[in-house]
């Protein structure tokens, strides 16, 4: 008796793309703002980036149900914590967090693609980057979804340091400043709407600093 | 030794010679290699004077646009033309082929050629190879019979129209198609209403984008307006650009000369004329 392969699929996928990019005293986190399903749009101003804590957001793409559902679970979650330990929860904590409640559905796992960016307990940018079972690792900058392919060679030409066989590595942060990290996401969100046919729209831009959150739009092709 | 079948000499039509292999390779895990599809939006319809086909321009590999301007609309006689969408590589080819016939056979006969010729020409193609030659169309023309406007689908059969459209972005045109037709469009309101629906299928299917070709046939002149609406620039251009100076780190050099293995004389003999 040959084993039957399911007729039906409990996940979609509603594409899109999400990058991080880490700076010294700063992180901007930015998602395109398409939701879509086979061949259709279904919204064109649908936010992908969620705030867990004063000083994490997350970006997600991938199935939109799940992420939903991961979001509310992550928030209760932070709420118990506020009222156990009287304080918000740092970044690195949240990344732990985000970690385990992926993996404690690793056998029906949320199809749920994130990035996890903010202000680490220094005050210094940090960014981590997930697979769907909550495999993390802290980097400089991170991207996820149906972009990612597109996006991730140009950011490791310009962040990457170069090999660590001719000059020791360097930190995880990026260098540049804030006004050049926002133009190189716009560039790399710019490049990816036109090849990707998931990612465009709008572009929604986060970034978080001393100062407190600032939000910034820009257009994409919508085609 | 006898042969239990009859030997039937090959005759056209799709050879099955190689599916055995195919299914073992696929067996040992080989694919077979993706196609380029162009998801497409094609549209055609009958106007007073004549018929005005439009297209969008981008070809796509799965979900990774392969061409930003690609063209959909192809050459078939002087006064017919032909919109092609699925498989970028059949409708290529079989446009290109009957395009060749059509242009013997004017030879031969003597006359401009008919729509309803092509139209034969390439069902029976189509059909022949059971749909494996994924190519739906969209062919009009105006002859001595008038203007004439058809569907052709991969499998063989054909529609004869006053309007039509065929590709993923088929839905989104047909309903503009539906709501806005009458008969006896005069030109402008054709472009005007072939635009609309081919942008419809634009910003509303992900397999069709860029921009908007338009080809308007009547009697004895043709216009083939190669995009004639670019309603999707590139939003963002960095005001100071990239610098691309990381290069590959050389790590150790060497150089090994390659010793002469010919002695090469001057002059000698020249070529054969």
């Amino acid at each position: 008796m040959t084993k039957q392969a399911a007729n039906w699929s409990p996940y979609d996928n509603n594409g899109g793309s999400c990058v991080a990019i880490a700076g010294i005293d700063y992180c901007v986190i930015a998602a395109d703002t398409r939701m879509s399903t086979g061949y259709s749009i279904l919204t064109r101003e649908y936010s992908k980036i969620c705030k867990l804590a004063d000083k994490s957001l997350m970006a997600s793409s991938g199935f939109q149900a799940d992420v939903k559902a991961l979001q509310k679970l992550l928030a209760a979650r932070h709420l118990i914590y506020q009222h156990q330990h009287n304080k918000q929860m740092s970044c690195p904590a949240m990344a732990q967090l985000l970690s385990n409640t992926l993996y404690y559905k690793r056998f029906f796992p949320y199809y749920s693609f994130n990035v996890l960016g903010g202000l680490d307990t220094e005050g210094k940018g940090c960014v981590y980057t997930y697979d769907a079972v909550g495999s993390y690792e802290r980097v400089g900058y991170g991207c996820q979804g149906s972009g990612s392919t597109l996006i991730m060679p140009f950011l490791d030409n310009q962040l990457k340091s170069p090999s660590p066989l001719l000059l020791p590595a360097q930190d995880a942060v990026t260098p540049l400043s804030e006004a050049e990290a926002v133009d190189l996401v716009k560039t790399c969100f710019a490049s990816a709407t036109e090849r990707d046919i998931y990612t465009g729209d709008k572009l929604e831009i986060v970034v978080l600093n001393a100062d407190g959150i600032r939000r910034e739009y820009m257009e994409l092709r919508r085609d | 030794m006898s042969k239990s079948a009859i030997e039937v000499p090959s005759q056209g039509g799709f050879s099955f010679d190689l599916c055995r292999r195919n299914d073992m390779l696929a067996k040992k895990g080989v694919g077979l290699p993706s196609f380029l599809k162009t998801g497409t939006t094609i549209v055609g319809l009958i106007f007073q004077d004549g018929v005005i086909l439009g297209a969008d321009t981008r070809a796509t590999e799965g979900p990774i646009v392969a061409d930003k301007n690609c063209e959909k609309i192809h050459y078939m006689a002087p006064n017919i033309y032909c919109c092609g969408a699925g498989t970028a590589a059949d409708t290529e080819a079989v446009t290109d082929m009957v395009s060749s016939q059509l242009q013997l056979h004017r030879y031969h006969t003597g006359r401009e050629s008919r729509v309803v010729t092509a139209l034969t020409l390439l069902k029976k193609h189509l059909f022949s190879y059971q749909g494996h030659v994924s190519a739906a169309l969209v062919l009009g023309g105006v002859d001595i019979t008038g203007p004439h406007l058809h569907t052709i689908y991969p499998h063989g059969s054909t529609d004869t129209l006053p309007f039509a459209t065929m590709g993923s972005g088929s839905l989104a045109a047909m309903a503009m198609f539906e709501s806005n037709y009458k008969e006896g469009l005069t030109r402008d309101e054709g472009i005007k209403l072939v635009v609309d629906a081919i942008c419809s299928g634009i910003f509303n299917d992900l397999g069709s984008g860029s921009n908007v070709d338009v080809c308007v046939i009547t009697k004895g002149h043709k216009e083939y307006l190669r995009n004639h609406l670019l309603p999707n620039p590139r939003t963002f251009v960095s005001s100071k650009g990239y610098t691309f100076t990381k290069k590959t780190e050389v790590l150790s050099t060497k150089i090994i000369p390659l010793k002469e293995r010919v002695e090469v004389t001057e002059g000698g003999d020249a070529m054969e004329e």
